[in-house]
């Protein structure tokens, strides 16, 4: 109640501002996040508020930031309302999760812009974005297949949704690149964040032989303990060396801060057109971090896998793809499967075992 | 190791702070007093147990502050629910989003921190026997100590007179008032045994299970410590069998996932939750009603009244 007067308040006042024409031109830009974990998740959330420390470093006094954080996605719209409500002039919220709201709230604030992570619903004033963290697992797969000893990788996943099956498939075609015969076992925590719980799913896997582990949740716990036994895994979302020192062999960053930066500069500019971003390598949104505990021939497979890619040379779906049925996908793209495929992908493909929960 | 020790060994980790909790929480519902903060004490017990591990390069030094802090906050909650006769269940609910945030707070400058795992006790000769001396005899201090936490919070209970003194003003406060019990200073040491019992758990968290900090690390550990004190129908014993179900179903689907069994993912997760229905069921069809449940059970104690 109180908080609802005092955004009423706060939007009056952001209207007379607007109305008093030249001073609000001189007025700071308010920049807003939404977060669906916790800042401190060492993963998915600390990456995008990294992006927001950028925007502050490169702009200033010129902006002015507020994130919110944990905010779940079912009762997203009150957060999103609220910073449009408040004399934000961009906002960016960072879960798919969000799609929903976060269109309702821009069709309601014609004048603020929104930047929407990893959804595909726009609006001329509502943004996307999201990376394509795939070819990142790409390389990763190709790494897991040659430092298997005992030929089974592990995938600790969060939701069997189309980003984390992609993710899922692509490691896998990289690994099969390398070893047509690894084998693969994988364990969906059904959380995106709960530490213990990931730890557990990573414990289920190690136990049953996984000696390479790759994860698609949030914290990290699964990393660690890899670490613990003695095996080894990739980190997600950020650097999560400090975690598993001698287990991390590299981990897929998202790198916001460019985009953030861009975006901004563009409002500040007036430039800020709606449209959708989906970077790989080659933009720098996705960046791999520093190769470690491999031996140098492995090394330089990653890093031409890295090359071959981010120069177009390399697409970790490049046709034919075949479904585990051994049915092959119909090659919409050009020589490889296209977006709308890889961001729809509801199969695992050949040579995986396990059923994709419907 | 074998696969069936490794299973057990998580089952055991998954299942212990739990446990923990739940009988801290069973003490403070026998004494009349229905505490819905353990989620948030448990946070705050982890963040500040990790914090003051960190600090202070101990894992008992974390563990103490840990179990301090959640007493500290366990206080809060008595000062409204018994100095101010504040209704509990909205008190508690306050107590859990207060810990949570708070614990956020308190734990931000540790975020990226990490400890070294805490070295299992090594019993000569006993931990050394096949299977039987690496499951039995070779967890941490905290998987024994919630053991004769249960041990001694039922005979307590049941063979006590200070446990009778708890469960009587539980049942009926103004009969125990009436005999010239203490039900207000019952019920204080109780809500704040409670809250040293959750931020025990937190500590476990966040020292044991997963050697870091991170905010809403608890994820409804809190809820589910609360759930099962309602299902081992307000005993100690069934706590323990309840907590140990729970830890067990949640590992165990990870496992079946692993195992490539083919049932979907959403289905396992459900299944610990489903289980606990199941028991509640099965509970309240041998007895007839819902038992067990302190008369006094969220009800305010005003002494003039």
């Amino acid at each position: 109640m109180n908080l609802k007067t005092l955004g009423t308040l706060a939007g009056a006042l952001a209207l007379s501002l607007t109305a008093g024409g030249a001073s609000a031109q001189q007025q700071k830009l308010k920049i807003g996040f939404i977060y669906v974990g916790p800042v401190g998740d060492h993963g998915w959330s600390y990456q995008h508020d990294v992006g927001r420390q950028a925007i502050v470093k490169a702009f200033g006094d010129k902006v002015e930031t507020t994130f919110v954080e944990s905010v779940p996605e079912a009762d997203s719209e009150r957060a999103i309302e609220q910073l449009a409500r408040t004399g934000h002039g961009l906002i960016f919220t960072t879960s798919f999760g969000f799609m929903e709201p976060t269109l309702k709230v821009a069709r309601k604030y014609p004048n603020v812009k929104f930047e929407h992570a990893t959804g595909y619903k726009r609006a001329p004033n509502l943004a996307t974005y999201a990376a394509r963290f795939h070819e990142g697992r790409y390389i990763t797969g190709k790494i897991a297949a040659r430092m298997s000893k005992t030929g089974t990788i592990g995938y600790v996943g969060a939701f069997p949704i189309p980003e984390v099956v992609a993710g899922i498939n692509a490691y896998m075609l990289g690994a099969q690149s390398e070893n047509p015969n690894i084998k693969m076992k994988i364990v969906y925590a059904n959380t995106w964040f709960d530490p213990a719980k990931e730890g557990d799913a990573a414990k289920a896997l190690l136990d049953q032989g996984v000696d390479v582990l790759a994860q698609h949740t949030d914290s990290p716990a699964p990393i660690q303990q890899a670490e613990a036994r003695g095996r080894l895994g990739f980190g997600q979302a950020s650097d999560m060396e400090r975690f598993a020192p001698k287990a991390q062999l590299t981990a897929i960053i998202d790198d916001w801060s460019k985009y953030y930066v861009e975006r901004t500069k563009a409002v500040l500019d007036g430039t800020w057109k709606s449209g959708d971003v989906w970077g790989g390598l080659d933009s720098g949104m996705v960046v791999m971090a520093p190769y470690k505990n491999m031996p140098d021939d492995v090394k330089k497979l990653a890093e031409d896998t890295e090359a071959a890619i981010r120069t177009g040379k390399l697409n970790p779906f490049k046709c034919p793809v075949v479904k585990q049925d051994g049915s092959t996908v119909e090659c919409k793209g050009n020589g490889a499967l296209s977006d709308e495929q890889v961001l729809g992908m509801n199969f695992y493909v050949k040579g995986i075992d396990d059923k994709l929960p419907q | 190791m074998t696969f069936f020790e490794a299973v057990l060994l998580t089952v055991i980790t998954a299942s212990t702070p739990l446990l923990i909790a739940a009988l801290g929480e069973l003490v403070t519902e026998r004494s009349g007093v229905l505490n819905l903060g353990v989620e948030g004490m448990m946070a705050m017990g982890a963040a500040c147990s990790f914090a003051a591990a960190v600090t202070f390069d101990s894992t008992l030094a974390g563990v103490l502050c840990g179990m301090l802090a959640g007493a500290l906050m366990a206080a809060l909650f008595a000062l409204a629910v018994l100095g101010f006769a504040a209704n509990q269940v909205g008190s508690g609910l306050a107590l859990t989003i207060f810990g949570l945030g708070l614990s956020g707070l308190v734990g931000a400058p540790f975020v990226g921190s990490r400890r070294d795992p805490v070295a299992p006790l090594h019993i000569p000769g006993l931990s050394d026997l096949p299977v039987v001396g690496r499951i039995l005899f070779s967890q941490d201090a905290f998987v024994y100590l919630s053991f004769a936490l249960t041990v001694a919070i039922a005979l307590f209970l049941v063979r006590s007179r200070a446990g009778l003194t708890l469960r009587s003003v539980g049942e009926n406060h103004a009969s125990a008032h009436a005999l010239g019990l203490p039900v207000l200073k019952t019920r204080l040491a109780a809500i704040l045994f409670g809250g040293a019992c959750a931020g025990l758990a937190g500590a476990y968290l966040a020292l044991v299970y997963t050697r870091f900090w991170s905010p809403g690390m608890t994820a409804g550990r809190g809820w589910i410590a609360l759930a099962l004190v309602v299902f081992a129908a307000w005993r100690p014993g069934w706590v323990l069998v309840g907590a140990y179900i729970f830890g067990a179903a949640t590992v165990l689907q990870l496992h079946a996932q692993a195992l490539q069994l083919g049932i979907p993912s959403q289905a396992l997760s459900a299944v610990p939750y489903v289980a606990t229905i199941l028991a509640l069921l099965l509970l309240s069809i041998r007895h007839g009603r819902a038992v067990g449940a302190p008369g006094s059970l969220g009800l305010p104690f005003v002494p003039d009244r």
